[in-house]
């Protein structure tokens, strides 16, 4: 089926990098907005899920948040992708109500759970940020803003390889290097004082493209 | 159904078990050894683009595939036991190497009286102080029979760690590496507990202290403290995998094929005698006649291929155990402790309050639990986000100013405890649920039981003793244990379901693994256990595959 073009619109300035990773065109406004193009979700969807994350992890004086990071775009992917579709869970019917010990017993994939889930915040992008907490404060003990959440915290501090963390931002801002080669020679020194170095992405590490899981197997 | 050409041995199973009883066997003697691996070869050097949190350590990319194949579980025998959908728990491998390739390296052995656990506690404090409806049982071997295996298996991984401590048991030769070195972390932990009289060691470990060369004449470099390594391969080789230590010399010896991608459906027995097995492999269907069968395919695997082809007795299934984990506590620093540092066997060790090393007849309990100071590297997804008590959010702008600031400046206790079986701990095949082939699924029941709750209290006052021993800021203890879930991560060390024992009618396997019922059968791994000691149960796997083999007949 072929899907009309959504994208995500930002404000002009900044935010190209990870964007460019795709490979996929990026569309400049006049007035200097990009659009980025979007796998999964429609421009509506993403713009009330870029709402949502960057009240999660809000970008303030402590430092960058979802936004600069890329987060909507990392649970794009992730959705258009086979986690999304539920590739990395056992699917087999009959689907029962269980104890809480037992798990997650929903049919619903990651897909169907934005996809429905979405809709009952529909408007909150145009909200001021003190009602956009007020709805997400009304749903922060469901099952839907636990895994928002989550994917939050995937998209800041994942590999900048998945479409989050942009330019090892949140690993930047937290103090976390990214996988370095070697600590041998300071894993018992610097006892009580911070030692920090760049944050960098396995790429940049290895000086090679990396391919993340999702793009092997769509 | 496509025939083979018959072979000597059949080993079912890839991992650390299955690699070694092949590689002890070929030693042997010329028999012509077949491994069937259900996973993919693996390429370790590749494992340096597996350094990703995301792929490896949360969507599982090394592990089984749980969409293939899981098992069920329910808490008693009253509910209808489920699909475990998405593993959580526990973390079965695949692949070659199995689980050995992303495991931490902690390799402990098990306390002397773990041996002898039933015999021990009813001389000491009697027969009334084993809770009810549990199924304590002895192994049918002793520590001292066991220790030169040990020993053996110690240098062939090239353990590295420090003797003398007085909490375990008695060693007949050094560590063949000093230990890791320690984090800040450790050694605060380790202040504090010498403060309180008590014995940190560093915890023995298969990642190498420095480079070693095994007897084999494997050599491995020292491990680099990368920080990803639970979950992982190690770039390196630092960390012993059966890739890197065992698979270099079955790669020379022309008398062993590892097969891949054989998924083993069945043993073949007639009259009560194992005749080969039944493999698919790319949709086809193979049988490979054998001499002798070798089951190491992991405890649950273990256990599923025998209900499955019919094979055992009344004790098949029984004694299932995990291990309580969850007493631990959340210590929040002044200090940065640089935790993306480390490596998953570089923590210390108490071992004080473990088995019987205290005197149990003023507590309502039995055996006990180890405590540690993991610093395995604080991948951020997983563990960022942790704020002191006293902040309520867990989202917006007030959470994430406390937890930025605390993320370098948090660390948590942890604890391994023991589980004794109990009868309504068990494993059959589950009525209603099937793998991607239609095979019945294996159903775990499983709870937690009285005295688990009672070592997890214990050991959770003597972490809160030694937190505020600490230099912290305010700390915050684990909840208190409840019902099993198959949610958060325990361990992957479930044991029983084919447990070994010096009696035919209470055990599945003898004490050198072999089955009583089907002779030209072993199974190998923590599925012959009678319960689960604190301790990880890896090198008392290779010890137990070394005695297996040693004891091999020649016909
Ligand atoms: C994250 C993690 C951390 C761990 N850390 C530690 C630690 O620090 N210390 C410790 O002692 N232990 C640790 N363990 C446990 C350790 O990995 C296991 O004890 C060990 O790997 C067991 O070896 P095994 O040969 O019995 O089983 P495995 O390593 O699981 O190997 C079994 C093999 O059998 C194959 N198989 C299964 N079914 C079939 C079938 N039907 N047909 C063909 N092949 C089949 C599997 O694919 C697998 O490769 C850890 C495990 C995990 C997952
Ligand atoms: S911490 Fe050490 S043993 Fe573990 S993966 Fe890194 S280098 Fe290897």
């Amino acid at each position: 089926m072929v899907r009309r073009r959504h994208f995500l619109k930002l404000p002009p300035g900044g935010a190209l990098l990870v964007y460019s990773l795709d490979g996929e065109p990026l569309l400049q406004t006049p007035a200097g907005e990009v659009q980025v193009p979007l796998r999964f979700f429609t421009s509506d969807e993403a713009a009330i899920v870029e709402a949502a994350v960057s009240r999660i992890f809000p970008s303030d004086d402590t430092g960058p948040g979802a936004k600069e990071c890329g987060v909507t775009l990392y649970i794009d992917r992730q959705l258009a992708g086979p986690y999304g579709r539920d590739r990395y869970r056992y699917t087999k019917e009959p689907f029962e109500a269980g104890s809480a010990e037992q798990g997650y017993q929903g049919k619903s994939t990651p897909r169907e759970i934005y996809r429905t889930n979405l809709k009952s915040l529909a408007g909150l992008a145009s909200l001021s940020e003190a009602e956009q907490d007020n709805r997400l404060r009304a749903i922060e003990n469901t099952a839907f803003f636990r895994l928002l959440r989550q994917h939050t915290l995937e998209g800041m501090f994942c590999d900048p390889m998945h479409g989050g963390n942009r330019d090892c931002l949140g690993w930047q801002l937290i103090g976390f290097p990214g996988p370095y080669m070697s600590w041998a020679n300071d894993i018992d020194r610097h006892y009580g004082e911070t030692h920090r170095v760049k944050s960098q992405s396995i790429s940049q590490i290895l000086n090679r493209k990396v391919v993340p899981w999702e793009e092997l197997e769509p | 159904m496509t025939n083979l050409a018959a072979v000597d041995v059949v080993i079912i199973g890839g991992g650390w078990s299955g690699m070694l009883m092949a590689k002890e066997l070929a030693a042997k003697s010329s028999s012509r050894i077949v491994v069937l691996e259900r996973g993919k070869p693996r390429n370790p050097k590749e494992y340096i683009e597996g350094m990703d949190e995301l792929d490896y350590a949360l969507r599982y990319r090394m592990m089984q595939d749980v969409a293939k194949e899981t098992v069920t579980f329910r808490n008693e025998v009253k509910q209808k036991a489920l699909p475990i959908r998405q593993f959580g728990s526990f973390l079965p491998g695949d692949g070659v190497g199995g689980a050995g390739e992303h495991w931490n390296g902690m390799t402990p052995r098990f306390l002397p009286d773990v041996f002898e656990m039933h015999k021990t506690t009813v001389e000491k404090y009697g027969k009334k102080r084993l809770p009810a409806g549990s199924t304590v049982q002895d192994w049918g071997i002793t520590y001292k029979e066991i220790e030169p295996y040990y020993l053996k298996a110690e240098q062939l991984l090239g353990i590295s760690g420090l003797a003398g401590n007085p909490m375990t048991g008695p060693r007949s030769g050094p560590f063949p590496t000093p230990p890791l070195k320690q984090t800040y972390f450790g050694k605060l932990f380790t202040d504090a507990s010498l403060a309180l009289g008590y014995h940190p060691y560093p915890a023995p470990s298969a990642n190498l202290s420095q480079s070693y060369r095994n007897p084999d004449g494997v050599i491995r470099p020292a491990c680099q403290y990368c920080g990803f390594c639970e979950r992982f391969g190690c770039m390196v080789g630092a960390k012993a995998q059966p890739t890197n230590t065992l698979l270099p010399v079955l790669q020379k010896r022309s008398n062993v094929t590892i097969t891949t991608s054989a998924q083993v459906r069945r043993i073949v027995t007639k009259d009560g005698v194992a005749t080969g097995v039944v493999y698919v492999s790319n949709g086809k269907e193979f049988f490979q006649p054998a001499a002798r069968v070798v089951l190491a395919s992991w405890t649950l695997n273990n256990t599923r291929l025998l209900l499955l082809s019919g094979i055992g007795n009344a004790n098949t299934g029984r004694n299932l155990t995990h291990q309580v984990m969850g007493a631990g506590a959340t210590l929040f620093f002044d200090r940065p402790l640089n935790r993306y540092m480390g490596s998953g066997s570089s923590n210390m060790t108490v071992s004080d309050f473990d088995g019987d090393n205290f005197d149990h007849s003023q507590v309502d309990f039995i055996r006990g639990a180890y405590i540690s100071s993991p610093a395995y590297g604080a991948r951020p997804i997983a563990n960022f986000g942790a704020v002191p008590g006293d902040v309520k959010a867990t989202w917006g702008s007030e959470w994430k100013k406390a937890a930025v600031a605390a993320y370098d400046r948090t660390a948590r206790l942890g604890s391994s405890g023991e589980h004794i079986p109990y009868s309504s701990n068990f494993m059959d095949l589950d009525p209603t649920y099937t793998d991607i082939l239609g095979d019945p699924l294996l159903r775990l029941t499983l709870d937690w039981n009285e005295n688990e709750m009672k070592i997890h209290n214990f050991i959770s006052s003597k972490i809160e003793t030694i937190a505020k021993r600490m230099p912290v800021k305010s700390y915050t203890m684990s909840p208190a244990l409840k019902r099993y879930d198959v949610m958060s991560y325990k361990s992957t060390h479930l044991q029983g379901g084919t447990i070994m024992g010096s009696d035919p009618s209470s055990s599945v396997v003898d004490p050198r693994g072999r089955h009583w019922q089907v002779r030209n059968l072993w199974v190998l791994g923590a599925s012959t256990f009678p319960q689960n000691p604190s301790g990880n149960p890896t090198l008392t796997v290779l010890a137990q595959t070394l005695m297996a083999a040693s004891a091999w007949p020649d016909r």
